[in-house]
């Protein structure tokens, strides 16, 4: 057993048994930060304030909510939404915010991609990010079922027939998956299982390994420079912090990231009081019904250009069936932003607007990732096909160009 | 070096325990996840073809999913491999989903066929796919004869046979 001395304070007698003072400086006071950042590198606050918002709005909905195909409409839309005190306020905070939450991610996903974050040293952040990503997905996907309603179910359907088209095991795949041969009370109880407790701690999981990977290589810079941070931090300790590249995290860095968090959560909770109604889908206040269909099924906003990219293969292609690359290219585009640092074969860390070619893939793939969100909502008829084919094609091809486009760009710019 | 191979040992030894015990639960787990027995036992429905009125439409449930049953009038013709006999009459026995996103066509006792209201495909009475989106026939569900009973979910020799020609 290791020696102690007595403490002199309540605090002493902790830290000596804790180690908090090290603890401290390890995790906040010693913890350095690129000082040549902007507001766009707050969103990995604003996602764990996100994230927590979730949680606890969603341990006030779990006391009323029941996993059963009978009773789980209503214990949403009679007993939290009109019984329980404040209920509604849960509800819809819990709505937004798993609206909201996307939108950030995809907001520091660009970022990333703008900045060249994910590379050289840096390919770990970026895998943990984008698992969280499907880990964020699986869990809107999971908790939109919840409701039982009409979008509910049919959005479950679809899903999980999606697994169908596997080749051989898919038909058997599909009937594992829902517990039964079609969308029904087992399907909902599991999915709840996912949703409040499995799906949760794989994300609590893989934000743990996202912040780690962070530690080693530093977060990135408005100008993609690589510098020493010992050396930075050693000069901000001995008090030349003008000329130091890095400030602490607390209580430097994180008083930044509070003053945008507290426009960011006016804006949240602006939605959240006069504007819920957009993560409300009037169709699912009708409860889920297997024999009935919607006139037109579509999925919330942020899994539109994935769902149009599954859509936009609506024929044959040299007798591969329009359902067969559908899934083949919704497969693709699932997979392949986790390839992006080996896809990106220039050396160059740079904002993509002073990268002679990247810039224009870059704009390409924002463009296009809107189209195909824009049209994932509209009816897939007449002109309409044609475009989610043409920007479904656009998104495959920007990623097969990728390298080619960044090893002429290393080409130019001479390796640099 | 004794000590060595012991500790070798040991280890090569837990490992194979570990990996049994793993891939026993792993399979113990996908289980828990199969359909139950009554889920599986549901998932037969038996339906009475006597008293249908035909060119009325009858709509049974098996498996969660609409059952087209169509009894079909005099001048209806019947189509190989897509129309059961059973007796002296002619039925389309089909899944009513529409093959191209999966809603509900209604059927239309005029014009004899059917139309899904989504994206306008249309069907004829044995379920081809005449008019728009829809990529094939309607699918056909499983089933056997029995007298004057259908037996969806079981394959009986009329089904094979229409699996055959199709």
């Amino acid at each position: 057993m290791a020696e102690f001395k007595p403490a002199n304070s309540a605090y002493e007698w902790f830290d000596q048994r804790l180690g908090i003072d090290k603890f401290l400086k390890v995790m906040m006071t010693e913890y350095w930060i690129p000082k040549n950042i902007n507001f766009l590198w707050a969103m990995g606050v604003l996602l764990s304030v996100m994230f927590t918002i979730l949680v606890v709005s969603g341990i006030f909905l779990l006391m009323y909510y029941k996993p059963d195909v009978n009773m789980a409409f209503d214990s949403v839309n009679y007993t939290i939404m009109q019984e329980v005190g404040y209920g509604w306020l849960f509800r819809h905070i819990h709505a937004v915010g798993a609206s909201i939450v996307f939108l950030v991610i995809y907001i520091h996903m660009f970022t990333g991609i703008y900045y060249g974050s994910y590379k050289k040293g840096r390919e770990i952040i970026w895998i943990s990010g984008m698992l969280l990503f499907v880990l964020f997905s699986a869990e809107g996907f999971s908790g939109y079922m919840l409701p039982w309603g009409q979008m509910s179910y049919w959005a479950a359907y679809v899903i999980t027939e999606i697994f169908g088209g596997i080749p051989l095991i898919g038909g058997d795949l599909v009937v594992w998956i829902r517990g039964n041969f079609y969308v029904s009370d087992s399907t909902l109880t599991r999915f709840f299982m996912l949703h409040v407790l499995l799906v949760p701690l794989a994300i609590i999981g893989a934000i743990v390994l996202h912040f780690y990977a962070l530690r080693f290589p530093h977060v990135n810079n408005e100008a993609g420079e690589f510098f020493d941070f010992d050396k930075e931090a050693q000069k901000y300790l001995a008090g030349d912090k003008k000329s130091s590249k890095v400030v602490p995290f607390w209580p430097v860095f994180l008083s930044k990231d509070f003053f945008v968090l507290g426009f960011f959560l006016l804006f949240f909770f602006y939605l959240v009081f006069f504007h819920y109604d957009f993560a409300m889908d009037p169709v699912n206040f009708d409860k889920a019904d297997g024999l009935k269909t919607p006139a037109h099924i579509y999925p919330e906003w942020y899994f539109l250009w994935s769902y149009e990219v599954l859509r936009g293969f609506f024929f044959e292609i040299a007798g591969i069936s329009g359902k067969a690359l559908g899934l083949m290219a919704f497969a693709v585009a699932q997979g392949v932003f986790f390839v992006l640092p080996w896809l990106d074969r220039s050396p160059m860390v740079k904002p993509a607007n002073q990268r002679p070619y990247f810039k224009y893939w870059f704009w390409l793939l924002v463009v296009d990732m809107i189209v195909l969100t824009v049209y994932g909502k509209l009816p897939p008829t007449g002109a309409n096909a044609w475009v989610g084919f043409a920007s479904s094609m656009t998104f495959l091809l920007l990623f097969v160009t990728l390298p080619f486009i960044t090893r002429a760009e290393a080409k130019k710019v001479g390796g640099k | 070096m004794m000590n060595e191979s012991r500790r070798g040992f040991v280890g090569k030894a837990f490992g194979a325990v570990a990996a049994v015990g793993g891939v026993a639960s792993l399979l113990a787990m996908k289980m828990t996840w199969d359909p139950l027995p009554s889920a599986m036992s549901a998932g037969f429905t038996k339906v009475d073809l006597s008293g249908l009125e035909a060119n009325k439409l009858e709509i049974a449930v098996w498996r969660g999913k609409p059952i087209f049953i169509l009894k079909y009038t005099e001048d209806m013709k019947p189509v190989d491999g897509r129309t059961v006999k059973v007796g002296d009459h002619y039925y389309s026995v089909m899944i009513g989903l529409c093959t191209h996103l999966g809603c509900i066509p209604a059927y239309n006792t005029g014009e004899k066929d059917f139309t899904c209201a989504c994206h306008g495909g249309s069907f004829t009475l044995a379920g081809v796919n005449s008019f728009g989106p829809p990529p094939r026939p309607l699918d056909l569900p499983p089933f056997k004869i029995d007298g004057t009973t259908l037996v969806l979910g079981e394959e009986g020799p009329e089904y094979k046979a229409m699996m055959a020609k199709a």
